[in-house]
């Protein structure tokens, strides 16, 4: 199989991309047909953030505009379709979805379909914003879901990946969701060793109850080896691919290409994760990329194959009827 | 009786959730519905899990002629496997899951683990003129949950489009709730006899679906039983606290990573 690697400026501040890499993996990959658009995710900030995480695995920044905000209009045609396609959950994603001017709107829209889960970096969430979250959320019949990443339980450990002062940020946009009536899901990427987990879930909840979150809902993430990661931790190894031999005997509705797809202001991609992938790229709409099958091309394929759907709220499950 | 398609056809009938060895709460809602003059019992599977003593369910279910439909912890009990499969990843909801597995597994005999083993994963009947498709999680997936809020009504359309019938019921979760839409489509989580709906309320909840025409009634019912005795069978068993507690008070303290944020937020824990 050839391999190739992304061809992003990952970690360099000087080297912005501002084209999606083109780059793609192995050209023998297994194919993944969709099953069912379980989940429709959406691009929704592009790439742009506020904050230069060293861990992201789209390196995300303030000057990455490889993929452009979507507005409330773009959003909301592709929610016409998913009610059609029998869509079960919404996920926003960036970027940070909340530079995107148009959420609280976007928001509103989807909350009457659905169930809408928002991943944040919660640096931008005043009280003003909380206030309007919680109105959505008290509003609908469907739940609005925070993931909140925090990587560390102190603001040295967390700062060191997400940027200076970004931990307090979070920590207290946490306390005002929780006094808002929120639970959000804290996300953190493992950096540590497997027999350290119950410590650092430990540390987490002693964390959070000091600002009043008291039955905390935590997510561990594993690393995805790709985009500034690569740089800051390590790439991936040369074996760690997926191959026709690993998806024998492997249910693959456990991968999030099987029930998700991922659309942008340029496109809809198979999945989040794999943004910077042309190999990934299903269609430029809806309808193209739910008939269209999920290549696992990647290296970060490997990931998902070894942890199942790691960016769903909750894990896949696989006991279907014959 | 039938309509001459060989599919029965029923006005109204009582459905239980998750029994999760109660049998106390089993019997105390038999008798109930008996009263109310339902023509047929439905249950929608996990008889064991949680409670004490899970071999005791069997002989009311056979007695009573409940018809049953597999879940996801029968189709594990029965074959053996490692787990429930109800897809936990948190630690702690996974140290309890555990424990309730292997003594359910345990203490279930092996005639009923067989008599679980041949249970159908749906049924289908007609309640009134409408076409209903009973199943445990959801048509496509014994262990899919299906959370009010989590549930948009374009998705149970498809559901029910795909599985061609009117109304879907359906347990798993443990949360009773219902949701009508179009020309007598409905979907009906008809809660759990296992233990309390997360309320502060000791007293656990089913459905009674009745349907004259296309015109559906659906009233979900309270049952208040010997919970008390009910907790003394599971400390005689040693079975955890925390589930003791969950009986006692109606509060869920275990395996509530599953819960979406609103249903989670509605609880105690």
């Amino acid at each position: 199989m050839s391999k190739a690697l992304p061809i992003l400026g990952a970690g360099d501040p000087g080297l912005e991309p501002s084209v999606p890499s083109g780059a793609s993996g192995a050209t023998d990959a297994p194919e993944v047909a969709l099953r069912a658009l379980d989940q429709l995710w959406f691009q929704v900030a592009g790439t742009v953030c506020n904050l230069r995480c060293r861990h992201c695995f789209i390196s995300c920044s303030p000057k990455n505009h490889s993929f452009w905000f979507m507005s409330r209009a773009e959003v909301a045609g592709a929610l016409v379709d998913s009610v059609r396609l029998g869509v079960k959950e919404y996920y926003f994603t960036g970027g940070e979805p909340f530079m995107n001017h148009d959420i609280l709107g976007i928001l509103e829209d989807t909350l009457a379909l659905g169930p809408a889960t928002v991943l944040t970096n919660a640096t931008l969430l005043p009280q003003r914003t909380v206030d309007e979250l919680s109105r959505l959320a008290s509003s609908s019949l469907y739940t609005l879901e925070l993931r909140v990443s925090i990587d560390g339980v102190t603001a040295e450990q967390n700062d060191a990946i997400r940027g200076e002062g970004s931990f307090h940020r979070a920590i207290e946009a946490v306390g005002r969701l929780v006094a808002a009536g929120f639970l959000p899901i804290i996300t953190t990427m493992q950096s540590w060793d497997d027999g350290e987990t119950d410590k650092v879930l430990s540390d987490f909840r002693d964390l959070l109850a000091g600002v009043g979150y008291g039955r905390v809902r935590l997510k561990i993430l594993p690393p995805l080896r790709i985009g500034a990661e690569a740089e800051r931790d390590r790439g991936y190894s040369e074996g760690e691919w997926v191959t026709q031999d690993m998806m024998a005997d492997y249910p693959s509705d456990l991968l999030l290409c099987s029930g998700a797809r991922l659309v942008t202001h340029s496109g809809v991609w198979a999945c989040p994760i794999l943004l910077d992938y042309e190999s990934a790229r299903l269609g430029a709409t809806l309808d193209e990329a739910v008939a269209a099958p999920a290549r696992l091309a990647e290296q970060a394929c490997y990931t998902c194959w070894v942890n199942g759907a790691i960016c769903s709220n909750m894990p896949g499950l696989t006991q279907d009827f014959s | 009786m039938s309509r001459g398609t060989g599919v029965p056809t029923y006005r109204r009938i009582a459905v239980f959730g998750g029994v999760y060895s109660n049998h106390l709460a089993l019997a105390a809602a038999v008798q109930d519905a008996r009263h109310r003059g339902v023509d047929a019992m439905f249950c929608l599977g996990d008889l064991g899990a949680f409670g004490p003593h899970p071999d005791r369910v069997f002989p009311i279910i056979h007695e009573s002629g409940i018809a049953v439909v597999k879940g996801n912890y029968d189709d594990s009990i029965a074959r053996g496997l490692e787990d429930c499969q109800c897809g936990y990843t948190d630690p702690r909801d996974n140290h309890y899951a555990r424990l309730s597995y292997r003594y359910t597994f345990q203490n279930t005999s092996p005639f009923n683990r067989t008599w679980m083993n041949q249970l159908p994963d749906r049924l289908r009947f007609h309640l009134g003129e409408l076409k209903v498709l009973a199943c445990h999680g959801s048509p496509r997936r014994v262990n899919e949950f299906l959370w009010e809020s989590t549930t948009p009504t374009h998705f149970l359309d498809k559901l029910a489009i795909d599985f061609d019938t009117d109304v879907l019921l359906g347990t798993h979760t443990g949360l009773h709730w219902e949701r009508r839409w179009g020309d007598g489509k409905a979907y009906v989580n008809v809660g759990a006899l296992g233990r309390p709906a997360n309320d502060g309320q000791p007293a656990v909840w089913y459905a009674v679906l009745e349907a004259v025409g296309r015109d559906l009634d659906v009233h979900f019912v309270t049952v208040s039983y010997d919970h008390q005795a009910l907790a003394r069978e599971m400390r005689d068993e040693e079975l955890p606290a925390e589930f003791v507690e969950t009986i006692l008070t109606g509060w869920w303290t275990t395996c509530l990573e599953i819960l979406p944020g609103k249903e989670r937020a509605a609880g105690r824990h």
